[in-house]
């Protein structure tokens, strides 16, 4: 049941997009296609979770017994970037296909800030090793959530006739404005 | 005259935020007032000048294969440092940019200035391009927090010049997507005219 709740609140709640404003580059970056979104969702959630894996068992068990919290930024960064790397190098083995499918937008993963902000939000938030497994899972789905639906509105929109200086991104801001308001129903509700 | 050019595409040109769209999250997450916006974007100045400077000293020594990680971790390095002074001196700005900070690693901005000039253009003139561009960068954020804070809670820089509360939506989430919006459109109308 914590779990349940850990995965709605993250969903709903406290959209990492559109409540905790992380992952902004790709959500105004890579959402004029549906196609595409759905790529960069499949590549953020792979390496979103893993990453939360690895750096919940180094801050754990490396840097907290040696007493080098202070180096938390370096060490995460450094095994997102090399994580990113390797998940390229092995789906360029084992799957060529998905590698096809997420091949371009791997590397724009390393500074995707929604990576980092969980591992960090992870370790926050004192979460055992399940929990923050969990935590990554249900933000990846959110961020998922928002990317897929702002890109089919955004397929809609250009089709529209919106005022020359607000074409493209001015008028893309102003609906993820309208969405984040529409998700704060959902606050209180865990 | 060619390093004020250096200096100036970043306020207004080459605007980080209004024109080419970098560096959203912190811009978004943390201008719930134009002081936050300040801190936020004087922050983000310091690591921008501090890494252009380092890439531009040791660009030759850097293997290309292996220039970003290289870049990230000098990055880091000087986010570290500037986490650590915030703590220590202003623990109020500290807490209330929370998560930003060490957020500031993967702000394309930082990573792009290295990435784009920095590792190309010799020490003096990479100073002076990450000072425009943090600056250009520090004057966005408190732009946006200072619209949001007239409109969110009736007072800027935290001085309150009405009585009661603002227009509440301007402070939570969808008021920064809505204020940004908007603000961008203004940018583009003023580049329009200019052109």
């Amino acid at each position: 049941m914590e779990y349940v709740l850990i995965i709605i609140a993250a969903v709903f709640v406290s959209n990492i997009v559109l409540n905790q404003f992380l992952g902004i580059c790709p959500f105004i970056g890579v959402s004029n296609k549906v196609d595409t979104a759905i790529g960069m969702t499949g590549a953020v959630t792979f390496v979103m979770v893993i990453a939360t894996l690895f750096t919940y068992l180094i801050f754990q068990y490396v840097l907290i017994p040696f007493e080098l919290e202070y180096l938390r930024t370096i060490t995460f960064i450094l095994v997102i970037a090399s994580l990113v790397q390797m998940v390229e190098i092995m789906l360029k083995k084992i799957s060529p296909p998905l590698y096809q499918a997420l091949g371009i937008f791997l590397p724009l993963i390393t500074t995707n800030c929604a990576v980092l902000g969980v591992a960090v939000l992870a370790v926050q938030q004192d979460f055992n090793l399940l929990g923050s497994v969990v935590f990554a899972i249900g933000n990846a789905i959110g961020f998922g959530l928002a990317l897929i639906t702002f890109s089919g509105i955004r397929e809609q929109l250009d089709m529209m006739n919106v005022p020359k200086q607000m074409k493209g991104v001015p008028i893309a801001f102003i609906v993820a404005g309208l969405m984040a308001l529409a998700f704060m129903g959902f606050t209180g509700i865990v | 005259m060619n390093q004020w050019k250096n200096f100036s595409k970043g306020l207004l040109k080459e605007n980080a935020v209004f024109v080419m769209f970098l560096g959203l999250c912190p811009t978004l997450g943390v201008t719930t007032s134009a002081v936050n916006g300040l801190g936020m974007g004087l922050a983000t100045t310091f690591v921008l000048v501090m890494s252009n400077l380092v890439v531009a000293l040791i660009k030759n020594q850097i293997p290309d294969k292996v220039r970003i990680p290289a870049f990230i971790v000098i990055i880091a390095t000087f986010v570290t440092v500037v986490e650590m002074v915030m703590k220590a001196y202003v623990p109020a700005l500290f807490d209330a940019l929370g998560l930003f900070i060490p957020l500031i690693v993967v702000n394309c901005v930082v990573l792009g200035r290295a990435e784009a000039f920095a590792s190309k253009n010799n020490v003096v003139s990479s100073i002076i391009d990450g000072l425009g561009m943090g600056i250009g960068f520090a004057l966005a954020l408190t732009a946006l927090g200072a619209v949001r804070e007239v409109l969110g809670s009736g007072s800027i820089f935290g001085l309150s010049f009405l009585k009661g509360d603002g227009m509440l939506l301007f402070v939570l989430p969808p008021g920064a997507f809505i204020a940004l919006g908007y603000l961008i459109v203004l940018a583009n109308k003023l580049k329009a005219k200019t052109t």
